[in-house]
C-alpha cells in the first residue's frame, strides 16, 4: 500500500515536472537544484524555493509600487529589482518568469510604462502559476516523503 | 480737257457764223430748236452741218449789227444766246454724264479687275495653302498671266459701245465727241498701258515679294515640315536642303533634349533600381541580423538544456557505475560535448560575423597550448595515429593573445586533420616568422649570446641553457628576438637553490632584460599537417566557406557542419593573421596560420602572483618552458574507454583537491606553489602517456593516488635525463629522447622514485615539502581552498552554496561589496565569486578595491571609497596577509546575469579574471574551480 502510493506520487510528481518543463515554466536549472538535495539537506529545493518566493513577493510588491507612481516611475530602480528577480529566477530554473523579467527589463530600459505594466501583469501571472505549481509539487513530494517514511531519495 | 476745247470752238463760231445766218435766222433757229428736240439723226445730217457752218458765221455779224439797231433783234439775239448757252450747257451736261458713265464704268472695271485680282490671289493662296507648296508655285504664275489679258479685252469693247451712243446726238458735238472719243480712247489706252504697267509693276511687286512669300512659305513649310518629319520624313528630305538644314538644327536640339531626357530617365531608373536594391539589401540585412540573432538565441537556448544534460551525465559519471555504464556515459558525454561544440561553433560564427566577437589579450604559453590541444586530441583519438608537435626554440615562452580563440583554431584544425587522416600522423609545427610587413633586424641575436654567457655563469643548469641555445643555433640560423625568452626562463632555475628572495631578484633581472625589447610583436606561424586524404584542388576555393565541405560524399562519410574552417579563418583574420592551406590529394594537407602576438613586457612580470608562479614554474619545469617536441603515440582502441573515463572523472576531482593543498603554502614559498602547478601540468602532459603505460604496469588505471607520484617521478626523471643528456642536436632527436626517457622512467618508476626525490631536494630546500605532499594525497579537511561568494540574492547564495558543497567545498558568503572587501582583508581567499549587481557596493567596485590593495598593499582606496575604518581593521592587515603587497593576486570571478560581451568586458576591465553567467551550474562552477584553483 505504501509502496504503491509512493509510486503513484512519484509518477504524479514526474508528470507535473514534465508538464512544467514542457510548458517551459522550469528549465534544467531546477534539476540541478534537485540534484543538490541530499541527505544532509533533505528539503533543500523547497527551502530555496521558499526563499525565492519570499524574495520575489517583495520584489513584485516593489515593482508594482514603482509603477503605480504615475509621473515618477524610477526605471533604474526597477531595473535593479528586475535584475535581482532575473538572477534568482534563473537560479531556481523558473524559466518563464525569467523570460518575462527580460522583457520587463527591456521595457523599463525604454521607459515604456505601458510595456512595463503589461510585463508586470504577465510577471505576476507567471509567478502565481509557478508558485501554485511548485506548491503542488512540494505537496506531492511531502506526501511521497511521508509515504516513504524517513527516506529521502535523490532524484537521479 | 473736253470742256476747254468746247469753249474754243464756240468763240470761233460766233465771229464767222452770225452775219451769214441772219435772213433765215428765225426759220433755222426754229428748226434748230426743233432739231435740238430731235437729237437723233443719220450721216446726212452731218453733211448739212458742214454747209451751214459758213452761213452761220455771216449771219452772226449781221445779227450783231441788227441788234445794235433793233431791240427785237437784240432780244432775239439774247434769246439765241440763251438758247445757245442752254444748248452748250446741255452738251456739257451730256458730256459730263458720258464722262461720269465712263468713269463709272472704268471704276467698275477696275473694281472688277480688283475683284478678279483678289479672287485670283485668294485662289492662288488657297491653292498654295491646300497643295504642296513647291509644286504649286509654277501654276500660280500661270494663272496670273492669264487673268490680265482677259481683262484688257473687256475694257476695249465697252469703249466702242460708248462712242456709238455719242455719235447719234449732234453732228458737231459728234465730231467733238468722236475726237474726244479718240482722246478718251487714247487716254483709256494710256490708262490701259498704265494699268498694264501697274499690273506689271504689281507683277514685279509680286515677283519682288515672292521671295518673301517663298521664305514665309518655306518657314511655314518648315513648320509643316517638322510635322512631316515626324510623319514621313523621307519625302521632305528628298526635296529641300534648307529644310534639311533647319530640320537638322531642330532635330539635333531635340535629339539632345531627348537624349538628356533618356539619360535622366535612365538615371532615374537606375536610381530607383538602386533604391529598391538598397531597400532589399537593408531588408535582407535586417532579416539576416534577425536570423543571426535568432540563431544565436536558439543556439543559446539549445545550449543551456544540453549543458544540463551533459552536466547531469557528468555528475552521474562521478557516482558509482559499472564498466558498461561508464562506457555508455562516456559515449553520452562525448556526443553531448560534440553537440555543444557544434552549437558553440554556430554561436561563434554568428558572433564573429556580427562583429560582436571581442578578443581578449591574455598571456599564455604557446607550447602549453600546443601540448594541451594535442593531448586533448589524443585523449579522444579513436584511430591509430601519431600526434606530434614541434615548437621551435625561437618561439617565445609566453606571448599575449586570445588564447581561447587560438586554442579553438588549433583544436579545430587538428581535429579536422585527425578526422581526415586514417593512418600516419598529425602534427603541429610552431615557429617564428619575420613580420610579413617588415622584416626585423637581427641585433637581438647578439643579445642572446650575452644572455648565454650570463646563464653559463650560473649553477648546474648552465649546460641545459647552453644546450638549449646551441640547439637554437643549429636548428635555425637566424632567430627573432624572442630567443631571449629561452635563456631567460632558465634564470630562475639557476637560482633555485637560493632563497626565495634571491629568486625574486632574478625575476628583476628578467625585468631588466625586457626593456631592451619593449612590447614587441612576434609573428608565429603554425602549421598543422597531416597525412590524410588531402583536398582536391577544385575544392580549395570553397574550403573556407560556410557549410561547405569538399563534397557531399565527404560530408556523409566524415560528418560535420563545414563550419569549422570558416570559423577558423574568420577568427584568424579577426586577430590580424591569415590562414592558408596547401594540400596534395591522398598525401595530406597542411593548414598554416600566421598570427601576430604581443610579447609580454616587463610590466607584466611585476608583482603578479601568477607570473611569479609562472616564473617559478620554470624552475621545476625547465623542460616544459622550452619543450620543443610533444608526441602522443597511438593507443590501442581497447584502452580507449577506460583511459578516457579515468582522465575525465578522476583528474578533475582528485587533482584539484590534491593541488589545492599547495595553495596555502604558496604564499610563503612561491616556488612551491609553482612546483605543484608544474606537477599538475606535467601530470596532465603525461596523462595520456601514463594511460598508455598503465597497460604494462601492475596498477590499474582507475587507481589514481599512486599515479601522481609516478608521474612526478616521470617528470623528474625526465628532467634528470635532460640534465644529464643535454646534448640534443635538434628537436627531433630531442623528441625521441624525450619519449624514450619518459617511457623508460615510467617503467622503472618505483625504483627511481627516491632517487628523483633526492635529486629534487638537492636542488631546492623548499621542494621537499612539495614533493612529499604531491606524492601523497593531502587530506581535504586541512587543505581546502577558501572560497568567498559575494552575492546578495539569497536564492543564488543557497544554490551556489549547495553546489559547492556537492563539489566538496565550503564557502564563505557575504552580501555586498563592502563586506567582501572586509572579508578579503581578514582572510586569504583562493577564489572569489563576485556578483556584479549588488546593493551598497557593486562587484566591480569591490574588485577594484581589492586589486588596488593587492597592488599597493594598503587599503587607502577602500577607505577613500567610504568603507568604515572600523570595518577595515588595519591590524589584521599587517598580521594576516603579510605586508608584501604582491603576495598574490586573488582570482575574482564575476557572476553576472548579463552574459553579454560588454558586461564581460566591464568585468575584465575592472580587474576580474573571468566571469560566469547566471544561472550558475555545476558544470560552470566546476570549470571555474578547475581553472582558478591552483593548477
Amino acid at each position: 500500500m505504501l509502496g504503491l502510493g509512493m509510486d503513484r506520487l512519484r509518477a504524479d510528481m514526474n508528470r507535473l515536472l514534465a508538464l512544467l518543463f514542457h510548458q517551459g515554466v522550469l528549465d534544467e536549472q531546477f534539476l540541478q537544484l534537485q540534484q543538490l538535495q541530499d541527505e544532509s539537506s533533505p528539503n533543500f529545493v523547497s527551502e530555496v524555493v521558499n526563499i525565492y518566493f519570499h524574495e520575489s513577493e517583495k520584489l513584485l510588491k516593489n515593482l508594482r509600487a514603482l509603477l503605480v507612481e504615475r509621473e515618477f516611475s524610477d526605471y533604474k530602480k526597477m531595473g535593479i529589482h528586475l535584475n535581482q528577480f532575473m538572477g534568482s529566477s534563473s537560479s531556481i530554473g523558473a524559466k518563464r518568469v525569467r523570460n518575462v523579467c527580460v522583457a520587463f527589463r527591456a521595457a523599463s530600459e525604454q521607459n515604456n510604462r505601458a510595456g512595463c505594466l503589461r510585463a508586470l501583469e504577465l510577471l505576476e501571472h507567471e509567478y502565481c502559476y509557478l508558485k501554485n505549481k511548485l506548491h503542488e509539487l512540494f505537496q506531492i513530494e511531502q506526501q511521497r516523503v511521508l509515504a516513504a517514511g524517513v527516506r529521502y531519495p535523490m532524484h537521479n | 480737257m473736253v470742256s476747254e476745247m468746247e469753249s474754243g470752238h464756240i468763240e470761233e463760231m460766233d465771229i464767222e457764223v452770225l452775219p451769214s445766218m441772219w435772213p433765215d435766222d428765225v426759220g433755222t433757229d426754229a428748226g434748230k430748236q426743233f432739231n435740238v428736240e430731235k437729237p437723233k439723226g443719220d450721216q446726212d445730217m452731218l453733211e448739212e452741218v458742214t454747209i451751214i457752218d459758213d452761213a452761220t458765221i455771216v449771219d452772226f455779224k449781221r445779227l450783231l449789227e441788227l441788234t445794235n439797231y433793233t431791240e427785237t433783234g437784240s432780244s432775239q439775239l439774247a434769246y439765241l444766246v440763251k438758247h445757245w448757252e442752254y444748248k452748250q450747257a446741255n452738251a456739257v451736261r451730256l458730256l459730263r454724264e458720258e464722262l461720269d458713265i465712263l468713269s463709272k464704268q472704268r471704276e467698275e472695271v477696275e473694281l472688277k479687275k480688283l475683284e478678279i485680282l483678289e479672287e485670283h490671289r485668294f485662289e492662288e493662296e488657297r491653292y498654295g495653302g491646300d497643295k504642296r507648296p513647291i509644286s504649286i508655285l509654277d501654276e500660280v504664275y500661270d494663272l496670273w498671266q492669264d487673268v490680265p489679258r482677259r481683262k484688257n479685252d473687256v475694257i476695249v469693247q465697252n469703249k466702242r459701245v460708248e462712242i456709238d451712243a455719242e455719235y447719234d446726238t449732234v453732228v458737231y458735238w459728234k465730231q467733238r465727241a468722236m475726237h474726244l472719243e479718240k482722246l478718251l480712247e487714247a487716254s483709256t489706252q494710256r490708262e490701259q498701258i498704265l494699268i498694264e504697267k501697274l499690273q506689271e509693276s504689281i507683277k514685279d511687286l509680286e515677283r519682288q515679294s515672292s521671295p518673301v512669300e517663298e521664305l514665309s512659305q518655306i518657314l511655314k513649310r518648315a513648320d509643316n515640315f517638322l510635322h512631316f518629319v515626324l510623319q514621313n520624313a523621307p519625302v521632305v528630305i528628298g526635296h529641300q536642303t534648307i529644310g534639311i538644314n533647319y530640320m537638322g538644327m531642330d532635330v539635333t536640339d531635340q535629339v539632345r533634349k531627348r537624349e538628356r531626357m533618356a539619360k535622366l530617365r535612365e538615371e532615374i531608373a537606375v536610381q530607383k533600381a538602386k533604391e529598391t536594391e538598397l531597400n532589399k539589401t537593408i531588408h535582407i540585412t535586417e532579416e539576416t541580423m534577425r536570423a543571426k540573432q535568432m540563431l544565436a538565441t536558439m543556439s543559446h537556448e539549445i545550449r543551456s538544456p544540453l549543458s544540463g544534460v551533459v552536466s547531469m551525465a557528468e555528475i552521474l559519471s562521478t557516482t558509482k557505475v559499472d564498466q558498461e555504464q561508464r562506457q555508455l556515459l562516456d559515449c553520452m558525454l562525448s556526443s553531448g560535448d560534440l553537440v555543444l561544440q557544434l552549437i558553440n561553433d554556430i554561436l561563434d560564427l554568428s558572433k564573429v560575423e556580427s562583429g560582436v566577437m571581442k578578443l581578449e589579450a591574455t598571456k599564455f604559453r604557446p607550447r602549453q597550448v600546443v601540448k594541451h590541444v594535442l593531448q586533448t586530441a589524443a585523449a579522444s583519438l579513436q584511430k591509430i595515429l601519431t600526434l606530434e608537435g614541434h615548437v621551435a626554440d625561437d618561439v617565445p615562452v609566453e606571448v599575449i593573445g586570445d588564447v581561447l580563440r587560438i586554442r579553438q583554431i588549433l583544436t579545430n584544425l587538428i581535429s579536422n586533420a585527425i578526422k581526415f587522416t586514417h593512418e600516419g600522423k598529425v602534427g603541429v609545427n610552431l615557429y617564428v616568422v619575420p613580420d610579413p610587413s617588415s622584416v626585423k633586424g637581427e641585433g637581438c641575436h647578439q643579445k642572446l649570446t650575452a644572455d648565454e654567457s650570463t646563464c653559463s655563469a650560473n649553477g648546474r643548469k648552465e649546460e641545459k641553457c647552453l644546450s638549449t641555445s646551441r640547439t637554437i643555433g643549429d636548428w635555425k640560423g637566424t632567430h627573432g628576438q624572442r630567443h631571449i625568452e629561452g635563456p631567460c626562463q632558465n634564470h630562475p632555475s639557476c637560482d633555485e637553490p637560493r632563497t626565495p628572495h634571491k629568486s625574486k631578484v632574478s625575476v628583476d633581472g628578467d625585468n631588466e632584460e625586457q626593456p631592451h625589447s619593449p612590447e614587441t610583436k612576434v609573428w608565429i606561424r603554425c602549421d598543422v599537417y597531416d597525412t590524410g586524404i588531402g583536398i582536391p584542388e577544385t575544392a580549395l576555393p570553397t574550403l573556407f566557406k560556410k557549410y561547405m565541405q569538399v563534397s557531399a560524399d565527404h560530408a556523409r562519410k566524415y560528418g560535420g557542419t563545414g563550419l569549422g574552417l570558416a570559423i577558423c579563418k574568420q577568427l584568424v583574420e579577426l586577430m590580424g593573421g591569415h590562414l592558408t592551406v596547401s594540400s596534395q590529394e591522398h598525401c595530406g594537407s597542411t593548414f598554416t596560420f600566421v598570427l601576430p602576438y604581443k610579447v609580454s613586457t616587463a610590466s607584466d612580470h611585476s608583482d603578479d602572483p601568477d607570473e611569479l608562479s609562472d616564473m617559478a614554474d620554470h624552475n621545476a619545469a625547465t623542460d616544459e618552458a622550452t619543450e620543443r617536441f610533444f608526441q602522443f603515440q597511438p593507443r590501442t582502441l581497447g584502452s580507449l574507454f577506460s583511459s578516457n573515463g579515468s582522465s575525465r572523472t578522476n583528474m578533475g576531482y582528485t587533482r584539484s583537491h590534491k593541488l589545492n593543498g599547495f595553495s596555502d603554502n604558496s604564499y610563503s614559498f612561491p616556488s612551491n606553489s609553482v612546483r605543484s602547478k608544474e606537477t599538475a601540468s606535467v601530470e596532465e602532459a603525461c596523462s595520456v602517456v601514463d594511460d598508455a603505460e598503465t597497460l604494462c604496469q601492475p596498477e590499474s588505471s582507475s587507481s589514481h593516488s599512486p599515479d601522481p607520484a609516478n608521474r612526478d617521478t616521470v617528470c623528474r626523471g625526465k628532467q634528470c635525463q635532460d640534465d644529464t643528456s643535454s646534448q640534443f642536436q635538434n628537436p627531433i632527436i630531442d623528441s625521441t629522447h624525450h619519449k624514450e626517457t619518459s617511457r623508460e622512467v615510467a617503467v622503472v618508476a618505483k625504483t627511481r622514485e627516491p632517487q628523483g626525490t633526492c635529486q629534487r631536494q638537492e636542488k631546492s630546500d623548499a621542494s621537499s615539502q612539495c614533493i612529499s605532499s604531491s606524492s601523497t594525497e593531502v587530506p581535504k579537511s586541512t587543505l581546502k581552498p577558501k572560497i568567498l561568494l559575494v552575492e546578495d540574492n539569497k536564492t543564488i547564495v543557497m544554490v551556489t552554496q549547495s553546489m559547492m558543497k556537492l563539489l566538496g567545498h565550503s564557502i564563505d558568503v557575504v552580501n555586498n561589496g563592502v563586506e567582501a572587501v572586509c572579508a578579503v582583508q581578514h582572510h586569504n581567499y583562493d577564489l572569489i565569486l563576485m556578483d556584479v549587481c549588488m546593493p551598497v557596493m557593486d562587484g566591480l567596485q569591490a574588485t577594484r578595491l581589492i586589486r588596488s590593495f593587492e597592488e599597493t598593499g594598503n587599503w587607502d582606496a577602500a577607505v577613500k571609497a567610504g568603507i568604515d575604518q572600523a570595518l577595515l581593521s588595519l591590524d589584521s592587515l599587517q598580521n594576516g596577509l603579510g605586508s608584501t603587497p604582491s603576495a598574490m593576486r586573488r582570482p575574482i570571478i564575476a557572476m553576472t546575469a548579463n552574459a553579454l560581451a560588454e558586461s564581460a568586458d566591464e568585468c575584465l576591465a575592472n580587474g576580474m579574471d573571468s566571469f560566469v553567467s547566471k544561472p550558475v551550474t555545476l558544470q560552470k562552477l566546476k570549470e571555474c574551480l578547475a581553472k582558478y584553483l591552483p593548477s
